[in-house]
């Protein structure tokens, strides 16, 4: 009894308890990290002429910034980005919704399973995916590439470098369908019977049900869905770097992500490379922020 | 989550040519999401030659044992190690991060404090970073304290994990009635006490979610040990294989240990994956809620 007297504190010094270790990991795995990071961007380090001897580091304002910016391979991972976008975007919205809505109007067996299914790939590390499809893209081992013959080739980013970004949509449209279709589904599902009921008995098919009443119900669902879409392209790394260890023809700075990495790691510039990397994550907040605020004004989100 | 709602549902049960349609489609989704992995199944039991040579569906012979073997005596063993270093990574990281995650997130919504709402505001700003922006300055850090190149500059920055915070802060207002902390009140019970002792329970399935999102996150993470790590004692699974990869052009062979080093990484998190399922559809629910 003594003991559970000691143990009696108030709300805020239990809230204190429960958090603070959280907090330290967040300071340390988040946020002293972001400040260091910034503080970086504004510095640079100078070697002396003949590139030997301890490099001097000098504070440059916005010197990181605006050498990033003004560089033209960086903006063009940007034009990669937004091509990817413009493909991926549409297909991992479209393809779960009208899967979810196939789902739930498909037979019991379907329901259980299929969703089931088409998750798995999630399990499925992104760069395990990459690796397979890899291979699947590789003319002289693939099964269906082989099977095609000349056309294969074609569809091979390895031997046709205008299929490489739909080939990237592929790999990430593989991972994360099932994943949306899960939220999709869970959606329909928890939409008001009564509503559908109503519009079965007024004599509208499948079809208007779908477009008229289901689809408008899950459109915060949608915007949920965008988001982290665009969050993940954002920051694509890994499946176009691994493409590129199969073949080192596809551009080291194909990507924003790839582009921060070469800079940092192959130039050794720092400050450029953090530069690059904020402004990636400032991009994602801007967009956050407006999809949002967007979402809100029409009473979506 | 919505048990109720879908036992209450009517099925049409017509038969018509939109409803077959219907179900081509799914079984075309099935198919395509199968397939790699079908493939990769076969491939494994192959030879490097066999792979160029024979069809999908022909084996010259069941190799799957003598590529295993392989696997798993390449580089002394090495494999293994990435294997069991990614097993730690991911176990302690999502084991500790899971923790920290319920209590924080209990502590949000159950406890009254100044300052609440725009704390955890500052919590959901770390859902949004993208956690590449993230991994150059970590780097940094760890270059600057010395620790970069270690088992700890993977592990620390794995277990910080505002997402689990979310997901625990709604699972505590849905597992946990405000009565239950009430009466636990009345019968002067101190708040840690109702904690570990009621609330945690009650948190249980939260707290399984969550472990298994931060696990597979961080078994999936690829960048942030690439940037960390270059002694190949320390490496996951991930960046092991990807070290493989690249030696495909030059030694084919690695094309089969790729493969099947591949196939032994997913073939476990595949199986936990369909067995945890209602734990991922509490998360996916519950995490996009607004």
């Amino acid at each position: 009894m003594r003991r559970k007297n000691r143990l009696r504190l108030g709300e805020g010094r239990a809230a204190a308890i429960l958090i603070v270790p959280f907090g330290i990991l967040f300071v340390v795995g988040i946020l002293l990290p972001l400040g260091y990071g910034l503080t970086m961007s504004f510095f640079t380090e100078k070697r002396s002429g003949l590139g030997v001897g301890t490099p001097e580091t000098i504070f440059v304002w916005f010197a990181n910034y605006a050498k990033v910016l003004s560089d033209p391979v960086f903006l063009q991972s940007f034009g990669t980005l937004l091509l990817y976008c413009a493909i991926y975007i549409p297909i991992i919205i479209l393809v779960p919704l009208a899967l979810a809505l196939f789902v739930d109007g498909a037979y019991k067996w379907a329901r259980k399973t299929i969703p089931l299914l088409v998750f798995i790939p999630h399990a499925v590390p992104g760069l395990v995916a990459a690796i397979i499809w890899a291979y699947l893209y590789t003319p002289a081992i693939s099964p269906v590439l082989k099977a095609l013959g000349d056309a294969g080739d074609i569809l091979s980013p390895f031997t046709n470098s205008s299929v490489l970004v739909p080939s990237l949509v592929n790999i990430a449209a593989w991972e994360w369908i099932g994943y949306n279709l899960i939220i999709y589904f869970t959606a329909l599902q928890a939409l008001d019977q009564s509503t559908l009921e109503a519009a079965r008995v007024d004599g509208a098919g499948q079809v208007r049900i779908a477009w008229s009443v289901k689809i408008p119900q899950v459109t915060s669902t949608t915007f949920v869905v965008a988001l982290f879409a665009v969050i993940g392209a954002l920051q694509l790394f890994t499946e176009p770097t691994l493409l590129r260890s199969n073949d080192p023809t596809i551009s080291s700075t194909l990507t924003p992500a790839m582009y921060a990495y070469l800079v940092t790691f192959t130039r050794n510039d720092y400050g450029a490379g953090v530069a690059a990397s904020i402004l990636i994550a400032v991009l994602a907040a801007v967009i956050s922020y407006s999809l949002n605020a967007f979402g809100r004004k029409k009473g979506f989100a | 989550m919505s048990a109720a709602t879908r036992t209450a549902r009517s099925r049409p049960t017509r038969v018509g040519p939109s409803r077959v349609l219907a179900h081509a489609v799914l079984i075309a989704a099935a198919v395509y999401t199968l397939f790699p992995l079908v493939w990769l199944f076969t491939a494994v039991t192959k030879t490097t030659g066999d792979l160029y040579t024979t069809g999908m569906f022909e084996w010259n012979g069941f190799r799957l044992f003598d590529n295993l073997g392989a696997l798993f005596s390449e580089s002394n063993g090495i494999y293994l190690h990435w294997y069991l270093n990614s097993v730690l990574y991911a176990g302690f990281g999502a084991l500790i991060g899971a923790f920290l995650s319920v209590c924080a997130g209990y502590a949000f919504e159950k406890y009254s404090f100044a300052g609440k709402e725009r704390l955890f505001g500052v919590v959901l700003l770390g859902v949004l970073i993208p956690t590449s922006a993230l991994a150059l300055p970590l780097y940094l850090l760890a270059s600057a304290t010395g620790v970069v190149n270690t088992f700890w500059a993977v592990l620390i920055p794995s277990i910080c994990n505002p997402f689990g915070v979310y997901l625990a802060r709604i699972f505590a207002r849905g597992y946990i009635p405000d009565e239950v902390l009430e009466a636990a009140r009345v019968d002067g019970a101190g708040e840690l006490t109702t904690f570990f002792g009621i609330s945690w329970r009650l948190m249980l399935p939260g707290f399984a979610t969550i472990f298994l999102f931060q696990f597979i996150g961080i078994w999936n993470n690829f960048f942030l040990p690439l940037v960390m790590l270059s002694n190949q004692d320390l490496f996951p699974v991930s960046l092991g294989l990807y070290n493989w990869n690249s030696q495909v052009a030059l030694e084919p062979q690695f094309y089969t240990l790729v493969m099947v080093g591949a196939f032994v990484a997913i073939v476990p998190l595949i199986i936990v994956f369909i067995l945890t399922q209602r734990f991922w559809r509490a998360g996916l629910t519950a995490g996009s809620l607004k």
